[in-house]
């Protein structure tokens, strides 16, 4: 009856498997074929063409974004090259008395199972994000407290908040899960630099 | 359920035909990755669906700049969003105001959508939004 029982399970698990590559693999097919391709707002099927004076003024996609940094999935635009390397210079705040903070310091998350570890950046984060659009919102300020998990993930929680919405797709599992296990010998959670006290990087509330 | 090959290469196509179908359906989404659709009062004051685009406004601001500093809340239809309050400088007021960017009587630039558009975020020809596969 046990024995049973586990072999059903074991089958399905197959099937799952085999389902998650074949999807993933024609993704990735698809995805080279629609690489630098933007719909117009004409066609867009959301845009109402008969609102005459959108369809003039509203900018396609295209005349913007196929002048940034190329990438395959999302808005087709690497985003973080495009701040690095200087094509564009996204206003930080609009009132003089706001505080614009940013970071350096990666976070190296090992509950990935057969995957490589993810490194989350705080440096490439806030320099699009303030701390509080993260903590404690999506996730405490303290490694290893949240329970971060791909199902979650792929539901719309923790990273899955941003990356499948605004930013890129989790389609692309490889950017986060990144470190590549056996070349990483040294301990999982924050990064700090040598000599560096950890309550410079605390997260204050404001 | 799967006792023999033969049962086991029928599940494997039809996995192969729909994960094709699965694949290649969010390639026909609409608008652009990151749109978001805000319809809470529109329709039903008869007024299209407000259509923002994520894209076009990060080129320009950090997300920051809304999520943070403006006070937006990171949830589509998370906030409630009223014409009167825009007038007033709120919310797209706070920059549609003349000074940061055209002023809110350019109805047509913002209320651009079909009518009967769902409120909520597109996604694009890999996903169409958190949670949606
Ligand atoms: C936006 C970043 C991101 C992307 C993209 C991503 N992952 Fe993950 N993944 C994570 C994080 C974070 C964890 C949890 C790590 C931890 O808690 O130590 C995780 C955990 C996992 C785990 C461990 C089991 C579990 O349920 O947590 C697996 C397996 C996994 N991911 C597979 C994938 C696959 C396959 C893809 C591509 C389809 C993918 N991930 C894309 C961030 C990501
Ligand atoms: C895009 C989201 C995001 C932003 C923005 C962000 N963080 Fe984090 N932060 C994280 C994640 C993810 C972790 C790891 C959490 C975990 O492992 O559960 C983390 C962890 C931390 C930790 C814990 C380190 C430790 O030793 O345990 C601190 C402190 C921290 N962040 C401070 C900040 C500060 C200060 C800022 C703003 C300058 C900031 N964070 C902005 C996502 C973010
Ligand atoms: C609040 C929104 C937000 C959350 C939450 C978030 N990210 Fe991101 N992430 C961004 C933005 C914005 C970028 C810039 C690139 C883009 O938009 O595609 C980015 C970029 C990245 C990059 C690319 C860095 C590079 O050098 O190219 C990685 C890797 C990444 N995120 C991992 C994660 C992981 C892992 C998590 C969860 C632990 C996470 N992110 C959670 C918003 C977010
Ligand atoms: C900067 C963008 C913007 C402009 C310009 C704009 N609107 Fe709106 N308007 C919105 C948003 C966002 C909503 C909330 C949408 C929703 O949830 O239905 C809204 C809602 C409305 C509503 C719904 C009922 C209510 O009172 O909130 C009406 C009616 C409306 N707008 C009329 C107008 C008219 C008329 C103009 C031109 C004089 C105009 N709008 C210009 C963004 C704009
Ligand atoms: C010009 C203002 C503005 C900027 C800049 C901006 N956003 Fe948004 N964001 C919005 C508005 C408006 C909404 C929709 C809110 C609603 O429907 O109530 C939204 C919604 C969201 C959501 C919710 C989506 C969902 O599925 O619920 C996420 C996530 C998000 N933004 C992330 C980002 C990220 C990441 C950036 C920077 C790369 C960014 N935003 C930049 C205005 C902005
Ligand atoms: C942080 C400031 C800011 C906020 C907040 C903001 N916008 Fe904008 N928006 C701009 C700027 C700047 C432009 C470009 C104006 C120009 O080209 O003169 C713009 C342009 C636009 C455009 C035209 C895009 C095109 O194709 O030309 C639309 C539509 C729009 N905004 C809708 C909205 C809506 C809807 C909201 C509220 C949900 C909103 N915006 C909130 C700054 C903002």
């Amino acid at each position: 009856m046990s024995n049973s029982v586990r072999s059903g399970t074991e089958k399905s698990s197959h099937l799952f498997l085999t389902l998650i590559v074949l999807v993933l693999s024609t993704a990735f097919i698809v995805d080279a074929a629609y690489a630098g391709s933007w719909l117009s707002i004409k066609g867009d099927g959301n845009h109402d063409r008969r609102n005459k004076t959108a369809m003039k003024f509203l900018q396609d996609p295209e005349d913007a974004l196929s002048q940034l940094p190329p990438d395959t999935a999302g808005n087709q635009v690497d985003w973080v090259k495009a701040i690095e390397e200087g094509y564009i210079q996204p206003r930080s705040n609009l009132y003089d008395h706001t505080e614009v903070r940013m970071m350096d310091l990666d976070i190296i998350m090992p509950e990935t199972s057969t995957m490589n570890y993810v490194m989350f950046p705080h440096q490439q984060h806030t320099a699009w994000l303030d701390c509080k659009n993260c903590h404690p919102v999506f996730f405490e300020a303290e490694v290893g407290v949240s329970p971060v998990n791909m199902g979650a993930i792929l539901e719309g929680e923790f990273c899955g908040r941003c990356h499948g919405a605004v930013s890129f797709p989790l389609t692309e599992c490889n950017r986060c899960h990144s470190i590549i296990k056996g070349t990483f010998t040294g301990q999982f959670g924050a990064q700090y630099p040598e000599g560096a006290n950890p309550e410079d990087y605390a997260y204050v509330p404001e | 359920m799967f006792q023999n090959k033969a049962s086991r290469w029928i599940i494997v196509s039809l996995t192969l035909v729909f994960s094709l179908l699965l694949a290649g359906l969010p390639s026909v989404a609409n608008a652009e990755y990151g749109d978001v659709i805000l319809n809470k009062y529109s329709d039903a004051n008869d007024m299209a669906p407000v259509i923002y685009p994520h894209w076009f406004h990060r080129i320009r601001f950090q997300c920051k700049v809304c999520h943070s500093e403006l006070g937006f809340k990171m949830k589509a239809g998370g906030n409630d969003v009223t014409m009167a309050d825009i007038v007033d400088g709120q919310f797209c007021g706070m920059c549609h105001n003349g000074e940061i960017a055209w002023t809110t009587e350019n109805c047509e630039l913002c209320h651009s959508g079909k009518p009967g558009l769902k409120s909520g975020i597109i996604g694009t020809h890999k996903t169409l939004g958190p949670g949606i596969w």
